[in-house]
């Protein structure tokens, strides 16, 4: 008998190149390979560059002296004094500033118009949705640059400043209004909030369980209020009277060519929160009302026939299931709209990317730190805020067995 | 694998768009080009400003227009490449483009740490202040308390802050990144006043609904020597831009013009014979003919017409010669002899 | 007692017409009360908004219409104390100044060129978008291929300046692709033949598109500096969508991948790009892109946000497609592999038209997105349509106190008119794709 039947019998012997590891670990090295080329390459341009032109490297720019002014600062800065660090720490807290106050903004607007969006009244319907659709499909630049020379216009020039009582004043250099003043024995205010604060909260907590135990409802929100807002006003009358007056006002007052003194508002930073919120209120009307539709019509009958009123049920039914689809997309507008604050640089309020990647970037010429440091500032708020979000959702997710 | 495929596509796609530009001798590559690069201004009246064909008009224009006659013989034969303050440095750096003429001030820190060299001066400015009329304000030094207008990204914000401190004044600054928006902002009543080289200020006064409620202030509170610039340590080139503006001089100072250049060649004047080539091979010493001055005159004319014409009383900027008038007036304008 | 009645006895054999609900229960009143005055509180909301909209809508309409100025040649037809009545909406001025809105300072004589751009755009979008336009699979690869070298040609003016010794490169390179995939059959036992007829067919594709780059059209050269308005606009949302599709399945699929290091790269870029802000990297493109080349090479200023943009609608489009692999069956996956198919012939021909088809909604909203965010090159000093409405609007000529609303008041209807159709054929789309999943 001759042999090759047997040999046919065997497997076909296959290259081992067939095997799919092989291959993987080839494609992994190639990939490997070219993205540390690519990274090899740019760094010795870059440091070839870097050298040729003369620029300087590394973060010790940080520690230099700034030597220009920003018009908003929130700690003390000074363009004689102050490094680029600090003008780096300005337009962070600028940025946060503007995000954090339109978050709230945006927040409120957003839910009022998607629950607005659901009404049974076929107009406030129809308007809520004009709204929307006329926003979302606007660029938000346009938009930050019609409010900016729409709030600018119509206002005053400082000299005929709007006066608005109790040292208010609106002019075309923006909102003053009266700055406080702490005294060494503002302790006492703010020992006073902070009892309120641990006060309402324990009220809730007791007011929760005798309900549940009792089913008798306490006016939680009116002792909330009460705790919160009217404790320390009662403990500042108190000193008042006493003599002691923890918080006392800087006014504006007029100078020669503006209100001198006082606390001011830019227009510029009017102008971008109003951007921001109506853009960003667009988008989160339609996250909520997505997340309204996705709760099922039976909760809210069942809730009506509990005797629920509309209102309640909207409250204590619909909106907190809604808000388990509501909060991951609710929380990227909340990334968008932090990210979006950058186009501030368009209309001169000075953000971060506007102070930082504006003008240190171009009296300094690191581009390469500069750029680092912003994006990583904005990485870090994204990852972060991702972070929290996954552990959100995964409690939310227990919570739904 | 797919990041090899980008990594393909991308060096395709830089390779498609990037010009080479390289360590030869800009002189010769730019003959090779059969052009000039020239980095302008984004549109700043009398200075460099585009129309709305991209003709472009204005002082530093016609410096890179000057180089291109001189080069080619033919002022047209020039690219222009608009440039923000804030990427014009980079873009000569880089080899983008061939000279820097945009307005720049000269400063020791530009030359010796971002490798540029100025080889002449061909505005020379300060900064300054313009405010509206009826603020009725005569001197920077009523500006107490007063919200500025500036550009961010330039000496101007600097100058300004010292400026100030200096002076023991106050101010709100409103910094914008373009010249365009902060003059806007100026002029729909954001700031009491707008800084910026003073120039600069006349230029953009014209831009303003109503340009004669606006006044200058006085006050110049620095010294912007304002020059075309280019790379670090390619003489021949350098060479070629300062004897460029120095041929411009010294035909003004001479008396040459653009209508009479032809008839001055027959001149007896040995200086004049120098400028223009009859006499002497300046023109070659640099890479160039020997009627380079010439090719300038005849194309663009004098420093002094290309002076009223863009920025005098020729233009609607009526900026007066000033320190820019000629050494022999009174001025800071002095062109090294050619011989 | 049976009686005869002999009343006369009427019983109707035929039904009458029903009579018409009373007019409180249907129709206009009905209507009006049931969906604007059903409560208190229904008619408290119905009479703050139609006060809202008699706050906001007449100014509106005085401004756009009313009081809007039509003709004129500079800013005395715009000004209310030279025209003599107030003045809205001065159109006059776009009207004037149009052109530079379309083309920028492109050359006025070279101008139907960007009009045959506009016009290839525009056959390449309804090709691709209309679901039942004939051989979309040629139209794919006239948008993805045919049309970007068009375009280059048509608005540069083509004639690649390439040296010969970038050709002899391309030439050896070509070489060693078609000899590599030669080498690479051989080693696998695979037939070499067609293995090296894909390899030459990749060089020619590429070779060709170089050949027509640099091929002189006769066309007069004209730089990027020289583009501007809604010519720059629809560039850059153009390039945009033309890179971030394919680049976006690339990235889709790395991170889908069961390869660990392609899929922590693919992770890596995409949420590294949707972290930060667009504009910082379109600020990256412009100031760093030169830094990282030799310095020899500098790259076009338009082409650095074009870059910017394509790197940061990819990772956008990668997101949007991964939703599209993940909604796949696993079936189809299983199905394919067992037809014996390889991963690239299964995710080409199974997964690939199936997914990227449920995706089309996702993909069109993420390019509505793009679209509005073409303006933020602006920033970086591109003249896109913005940008020429700001330079224009402090044009002294035309200096009056509406300009600048008027001015973005028709970018504001340009951007609409697109996001809004767009947006609106999204939802057609998904209607008509929800309505296929159902039988």
């Amino acid at each position: 008998m001759q042999t090759p039947s047997v040999s046919q019998a065997s497997p076909p012997k296959r290259s081992f190149l067939y095997d799919p590891n092989v291959r993987g670990i080839f494609y992994q090295t190639l990939l490997v390979v070219v993205v540390i080329y690519l990274f090899y390459m740019a760094a010795t341009n870059a440091i070839e560059n870097l050298r040729r032109a003369k620029i300087a490297s590394g973060f010790g720019f940080l520690e230099n002296t700034a030597g220009f002014d920003i018009s908003q600062t929130l700690i003390t800065y000074s363009a004689a004094g102050s490094t680029y660090g600090e003008a780096f720490v300005v337009g962070l807290l600028n940025t946060l500033v503007v995000s954090a106050i339109g978050i709230v903004f945006a927040t409120i607007l957003g839910f009022l118009i998607g629950i607005a969006r659901l009404s049974s009244n076929w107009m406030v319907r129809k308007v809520s949705m004009v709204y929307v659709e006329l926003l979302r499909n606007i660029p938000l630049l346009l938009q930050l640059l019609f409010w900016y020379i729409a709030v600018l216009g119509p206002l005053p020039q400082p000299r005929n400043s709007v006066e608005m009582g109790a040292g208010f004043f609106l002019n075309s250099r923006g909102l003053f209004m009266p700055r406080p003043i702490y005294a060494s024995d503002i302790w006492v205010l703010l020992t006073a909030i902070a009892v309120g604060v641990v006060g309402s909260l324990a009220f809730r907590t007791w007011a929760r369980r005798q309900q549940a135990q009792t089913g008798r409802q306490y006016p939680v929100g009116l002792v909330t209020l009460g705790l919160v807002l009217g404790l320390p006003v009662a403990v500042w009358l108190v000193l008042a009277v006493a003599g002691a007056n923890p918080i006392s006002f800087d006014m504006p007052r007029k100078g020669t060519f503006n209100l001198q003194g006082g606390m001011q508002i830019l227009p510029e930073f009017v102008a971008l929160l109003i951007g921001l919120v109506t853009y960003t209120a667009a988008f989160i009307a339609e996250v909520v009302r997505a997340g309204i539709l996705a709760v099922s019509k039976g909760q809210s009958e069942a809730a009506g026939s509990l005797g629920l009123r509309p209102g309640q049920t909207l409250r204590l039914v619909v909106i907190p299931q809604a808000m388990r689809v509501i909060v991951p997309p609710l929380t990227s507008q909340y990334l968008n709209l932090t990210k979006n604050s950058s186009l501030a640089v368009a209309i001169g309020y000075p953000d971060l990317v506007q102070v930082f990647m504006g003008t240190v970037l171009n009296q300094t010429g690191q581009a390469i730190e500069v750029v680092v440091i912003t994006m990583g500032v904005y990485l870090t708020i994204s990852l972060l805020t991702s972070f929290v979000m996954n552990i959100y959702n995964r409690r939310v997710a227990i919570v739904e067995r | 694998m797919k990041k090899a495929l980008v990594s393909i596509a991308f060096g395709l796609t830089a390779s498609l768009l990037a010009t080479g530009a390289s360590a030869q001798a800009t002189l010769n590559s730019v003959k090779q080009k059969g052009f000039l690069t020239c980095g302008s201004n984004t549109g700043l009246a009398g200075f460099g400003v585009p129309d709305a064909q991209g003709n472009w008009t204005g002082l530093d224009v016609e410096f890179c227009r000057a180089m291109a006659a001189a080069i080619f013989d033919d002022p047209t034969k020039v690219r222009f490449i608009p440039l923000a303050a804030k990427d014009r440095f980079t873009a000569l750096q880089s080899g983008e483009v061939d000279v820097l003429a945009r307005n720049s001030t000269a400063t020791m820190s530009r030359e010796t740490q971002l490798g540029l060299d100025f080889p002449a001066i061909n505005y020379y400015d300060g900064q300054g202040f313009m405010v509206r009329k009826k603020l009725g304000v005569s001197s920077a030094k009523e500006l107490n308390g007063a919200s500025i207008c500036t550009q961010q990204g330039t000496t101007t914000e600097l100058n300004l802050a010292d400026y100030f401190r200096a002076n023991n004044m106050k101010y709100e600054v409103v910094a914008f990144a373009t010249s365009d928006e902060t003059f806007k902002a100026y002029d729909s009543g954001r700031c009491d006043a707008f800084t910026t080289d003073a120039s600069g200020l006349y230029a953009e006064r014209l831009r303003a609904s109503a340009p004669d409620d606006h006044i200058v202030l006085p006050e110049i509170i620095s010294k912007e020597p304002l020059g075309p610039a280019v790379r670090h340590g390619d003489n021949q080139w350098g060479d070629i831009v300062k004897f460029t503006h120095m041929a411009m001089l010294n035909a003004e100072e001479l008396g040459v013009t653009k209508a009479n250049v032809e008839q001055m060649k027959t001149s007896d004047n040995p200086e004049i014979k120098r400028l223009l080539g009859t006499e002497g091979k300046f023109g070659e010493a640099v890479g160039l003919t020997n009627d380079w001055a010439v090719r300038i005159i005849k194309h663009i004319g004098n420093y002094g017409e290309s002076f009223e014409r863009n920025v005098g009383e020729g233009s609607r900027l009526k900026i007066k010669r000033g320190q820019n008038a000629l050494w022999t007036k009174g001025g800071l304008q002095y062109g090294i002899p050619i011989r | 007692m049976s009686t005869v009645v002999d009343t006369f006895r009427f019983v109707r054999n035929q039904q009458v017409e029903a009579l018409p609900p009373p007019n409180l229960a249907r129709g206009p009143i009905a209507w009006i009360r049931e969906n604007l005055f059903s409560g208190p509180f229904n008619t408290i909301l119905t009479l703050v908004v139609l006060y809202l909209l008699y706050v906001i809508i007449p100014p509106i309409v005085d401004f756009v219409f009313v009081n809007a100025v039509w003709t004129g040649t500079d800013r005395d037809a715009c000004r209310a104390e030279t025209a003599g009545h107030p003045v809205g909406a001065c159109w006059a001025f776009v009207i004037d100044k149009i052109n530079y809105f379309v083309y920028g300072s492109y050359p006025v004589t070279e101008r139907w060129r960007v009009n045959i751009f506009f016009a290839l755009l525009a056959l390449g979008v309804v090709w691709l978008l209309w679901l039942r336009a004939p051989r979309r699979d040629l139209g794919a690869i006239y948008f993805f291929w045919l049309f970007p070298i068009l375009s280059y040609i048509l608005l540069t003016g083509g004639d690649a300046d390439f040296s010969n010794g970038f050709w002899l490169g391309f030439i050896v390179l070509s070489a060693l692709i078609v000899a590599g995939f030669g080498a690479a059959a051989r080693f696998l036992n695979a037939p070499v033949k067609p293995a090296v007829l894909i390899g030459a067919g990749i060089v020619a594709v590429i070779g060709i598109t170089l050949a027509l780059l640099e091929a002189d059209w006769g066309l007069q050269p004209v730089p990027t500096a020289l583009w501007g308005g809604i010519l720059v606009t629809l560039l850059v949302a153009t390039v945009g969508i033309v890179f971030s599709l394919p680049f976006g399945i690339l990235l889709a699929l790395g991170r889908r991948s069961k390869l660990p290091i392609v899929r922590m790269a693919s992770v890596i870029f995409i949420e590294f790009v949707r972290g930060v802000p667009l504009i910082t990297v379109l600020i990256m493109a412009n100031t760093m892109l030169p830094l990282f080349l030799p310095g020899d090479m500098t790259v076009d200023r338009l082409a650095r946000p074009l870059i910017g943009v394509a790197f940061f609608a990819s990772a956008y489009m990668a997101e949007v497609v991964r939703g599209g692999l993940q909604a796949m069956p696993k079936g189809q996956y299983e199905g394919a592999m067992s037809l014996g198919l390889n991963y690239p012939q299964m995710m080409i021909l199974i997964i690939l038209p199936q997914a990227l088809r449920i995706v089309i909604p996702g993909i069109v909203n993420t390019f509505i997105g793009l679209f509005k965010d073409t303006s933020l090159v602006a920033i970086v000093g591109i003249f896109d349509l913005i940008k020429t409405i700001e330079a224009s609007r402090i044009d002294p000529n035309w200096a009056a106190p509406t300009i600048s609303y008027t001015g973005y008041a028709f970018a504001a209807l340009f951007y609409f008119v697109f996001c809004w159709g767009m947006s609106r054929y999204s939802l057609g789309v998904e209607r008509r794709l929800a309505t296929g999943h159902k039988h």
